[in-house]
């Protein structure tokens, strides 16, 4: 039995992490900022085999509540042995350009409010000298692109993070993954037209990300066949690459 | 995402999927799908074969996302479950509690929604009636009013109504259904083969009462001195074993082929087959439940090697007193078409009424075939539709993508009170065509 930590444990994504977990028994401690799909989701997980479920309300950018929100954690559960931080919104790239306040909210959103929770929550897991830090970055941080390099941004700098605290938490017996999804079909795409042979489902990323933690992998693609695609569009140069529109 | 079709792939109506993920959202959902096109259908899992779960509009409401359990009482075997659960989904967090589905039909693929708005039934319809007669209670959003709590006291009219309601007296975004105790997860199964219609009324009427469940196969394909035979079939939930959910792998058809590979030497070849396989003595094994109940969901889209053009259900239920005579010459005809289906099913329906206005089947017995779409099939279900309407029986919506408007306001005369208590922006191509 495992006591996990899950924040933005309404996204499609992480509630399929979430099932696997209650299936097997698992102790869960639920973040969202939605009370009534909060309860609803503890609800599920409940019926579905989960030793324990909590819930939790908060926003993910509030950091001045994230103390608060591990004490009770910690009350709960008494100890931690996966985080997974999986909150995140999909800003409209042309809006983000136009307006600084809505860039800025986009990079606090996936970037220095998950640096934020990974700081805090690596020096509980420090202390406990065991257990798993999880955020889901995203492709979209492996190379800035015109269609998005503001959400891109934000997730280079979770990954790059990830890179520097592995590493640190390594000596203390702990491990840090970094979760980059493709396409997905979830709220967050819905109504974009995507290529269909690309998008995965939240059930199939799900069990890869399990896998990953289990296994104490360093980063994974999400599914594998990202990791080439990726590794194509980093190597295009600049010459060629300032001259696309994607 | 994709287009939806039916099961069936025929009529070929791909719809346009607006999911709906929180129940709270059912009612933004559907204004926002009428504010742009006019009316709209819930859709289920699509394993209703016709035109029954396609829209009129072309655009469905779709619920499978919504596939929350709400609430569980393993004392009393009762579970609250979002509308777009699957009763495989049922199944899988309520038989390592020793309960199992009290009605289910061929397919653990069906949602709960579905399992309401078309009334299933199942292989012990003789003993526990339709899926209707184990709902306890159900959430109904309607586009003009808050949630509506139906049960037999409470908003009994819509209860009623919905039930077998064809999806359109509303979205049903939860249930309570009562579960059924079993004491292990096998089931004991005994297969004998008849070598007619008379037999198989003669075993039918011997043991139906004396198991859970029951149902029959028949070579369709089969003429003369052959026609008729077939292997029947009872089972009962095993009393000792495991409580074990079956995780068998599932098989893809990986593409549609451009033609149908059901035909008439696939079906000849399969029909001999299978009637060689059974000796001709009963047999009696034990077996997993998915085996017994779900043995095509093993496949999943087994409905692509119909090929692009897909294919038609035909099944129609007859009133006892005419059954044996009426469904001679159902067969007769079919053989005599050369037109056939992989399994023709035979099975014993009861006589307990089921709460639902629609519910299908009647005390009698039910036949249920498929074939490969093509032109001659229209002639051949005219006649078919003669001997039913003669018999004073009647054709499954379910599964019906052919039935004249005139044949079905006279097998199902609360049609109307249907229609009175429909959501006017919820409209099928079925409903459209069989009421207009
Ligand atoms: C292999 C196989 C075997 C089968 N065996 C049987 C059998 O033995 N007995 C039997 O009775 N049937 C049987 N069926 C038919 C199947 O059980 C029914 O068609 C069932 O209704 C399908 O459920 P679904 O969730 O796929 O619904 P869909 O096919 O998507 O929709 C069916 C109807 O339900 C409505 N609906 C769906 N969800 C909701 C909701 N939330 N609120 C309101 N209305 C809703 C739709 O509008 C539509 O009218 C079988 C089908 C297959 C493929
Ligand atoms: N879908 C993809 O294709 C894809 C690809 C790469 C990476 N990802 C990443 O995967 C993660 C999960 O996304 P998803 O695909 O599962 O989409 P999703 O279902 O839309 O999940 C995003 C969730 O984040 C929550 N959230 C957003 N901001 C929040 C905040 N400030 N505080 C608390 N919760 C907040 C949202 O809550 P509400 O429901 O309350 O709005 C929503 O439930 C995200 O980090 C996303 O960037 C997704």
């Amino acid at each position: 039995m495992k006591r996990i930590l899950i924040v933005g444990a309404s996204s499609a994504i992480a509630m399929a992490c979430a099932r696997i977990w209650a299936n097997q028994g698992d102790e869960l401690f639920l973040v969202a900022r939605d009370v009534e799909k909060l309860d609803q989701t503890a609800e599920d997980l409940r019926a579905r085999g989960a030793k324990a479920v909590t819930s939790h309300c908060m926003d993910a950018t509030d950091i001045a509540a994230h103390a608060l929100m591990l004490e009770k954690a910690l009350t709960a559960m008494r100890q931690i042995d996966i985080v997974l931080i999986a909150h995140g919104s999909l800003p409209c790239q042309k809006d983000c350009e136009q307006n600084v306040e809505v860039a800025l909210r986009e990079i606090a959103n996936n970037g220095t409010s998950v640096i934020a929770l990974l700081t805090l929550l690596a020096n509980q897991l420090e202390e406990q000298r065991c257990g798993s830090l999880a955020a889901i970055s995203s492709v979209a941080g492996d190379r800035g692109r015109p269609s998005n390099y503001v959400y891109g941004a934000a997730k280079a700098a979770v990954s790059t993070f990830c890179e520097g605290l592995r590493p640190r938490m390594y000596k203390v017996g702990v491990h840090v993954l970094d979760i980059k999804p493709g396409l997905v079909a979830t709220p967050m795409t819905q109504g974009l037209t995507l290529p269909k042979a690309l998008v995965s489902t939240p059930e199939k990323v799900a069990k890869l990300i399990v896998r990953g933690i289990e296994n104490k992998r360093a980063t994974i693609y999400t599914p594998g066949f990202w990791g080439i695609i990726m590794l194509i569009i980093r190597s295009i140069p600049q010459t060629l690459f300032k001259r696309l529109n994607f | 995402m994709d287009p939806l079709l039916s099961w069936g792939r025929y009529p070929r109506v791909p719809q346009i999927a607006h999911a709906c993920r929180w129940r709270g959202q059912a009612l933004d959902s559907l204004q926002d799908i009428v504010h742009f096109h006019g009316s709209t259908l819930p859709f289920g899992n699509g394993r209703s074969y016709g035109d029954s779960c396609l829209a009129s509009s072309n655009q469905v409401l779709d619920l499978r996302l919504l596939d929350r359990i709400i609430h569980v009482d393993w004392q009393h075997g009762r579970v609250v479950a979002e509308a777009g659960t699957t009763l495989g989904e049922i199944l899988s967090i309520s038989i390592p509690n020793g309960w199992f589905l009290s009605v289910t039909p061929g397919t653990q693929f069906a949602t709960i929604g579905g399992a309401i708005a078309n009334d299933v039934h199942g292989k012990n319809h003789h003993l526990r009636g339709t899926f209707g007669n184990h709902l306890l209670r159900f959430g109904l959003q309607r586009h003009d009013q808050p949630m509506l709590c139906c049960s037999r006291t409470e908003n009994a009219d819509y209860f009623a109504a919905t039930i077998g309601g064809l999806g359109l007296t509303g979205v049903v975004t939860w249930a309570e259904i009562q579960l059924m105790p079993i004491q292990a997860s096998g089931i004991d199964s005994t297969a004998t083969r008849f070598g007619n219609l008379a037999e198989f009324f003669t075993l039918s009427a011997e043991h139906d009462h004396k198991h859970e469940y029951s149902v029959a196969w028949v070579d369709c394909l089969a003429t003369a001195r052959q026609a008729g035979r077939g292997v029947f079939i009872v089972g009962d939930h095993t009393k000792y074993g495991p409580l074990e959910v079956d995780r068998r792998t599932k098989l893809r058809v990986p593409a549609t082929p451009p033609f149908s590979l059901v035909n008439n030497w696939s079906l000849r070849a399969f029909n001999v087959a299978y009637w060689h396989k059974h000796s001709d003595r009963p047999r009696n094994q034990i077996g997993s439940y998915d085996s017994f109940f779900y043995p095509l969901d093993r496949f999943v889209n087994w409905n692509r090697v119909y090929g692009r053009k897909g294919f038609q259900q035909y099944q129609c239920v007859i009133p006892s007193g005419v059954a044996e005579v009426a469904i001679q010459e159902l067969l007769a005809r079919i053989a005599a078409s050369g037109q056939g289906s992989f399994l023709a099913v035979l099975k014993r329906c009861g006589n307990s009424a089921s709460p639902g206005l629609l519910s299908f089947p009647l005390p009698g017995v039910s036949l249920a075939l498929d074939f490969p779409q093509k032109h001659a099939l229209h002639p051949l279900f005219e006649r078919l539709d003669d001997i039913v309407r003669e018999a004073g029986g009647r054709l499954y919506p379910a599964k019906d993508a052919h039935m004249s408007g005139s044949d079905f306001r006279r097998a199902y005369p609360a049609w109307e009170r249907i229609e009175a208590l429909r959501d006017p922006i919820l409209m099928s191509r079925f409903w459209k065509r069989v009421t207009t």
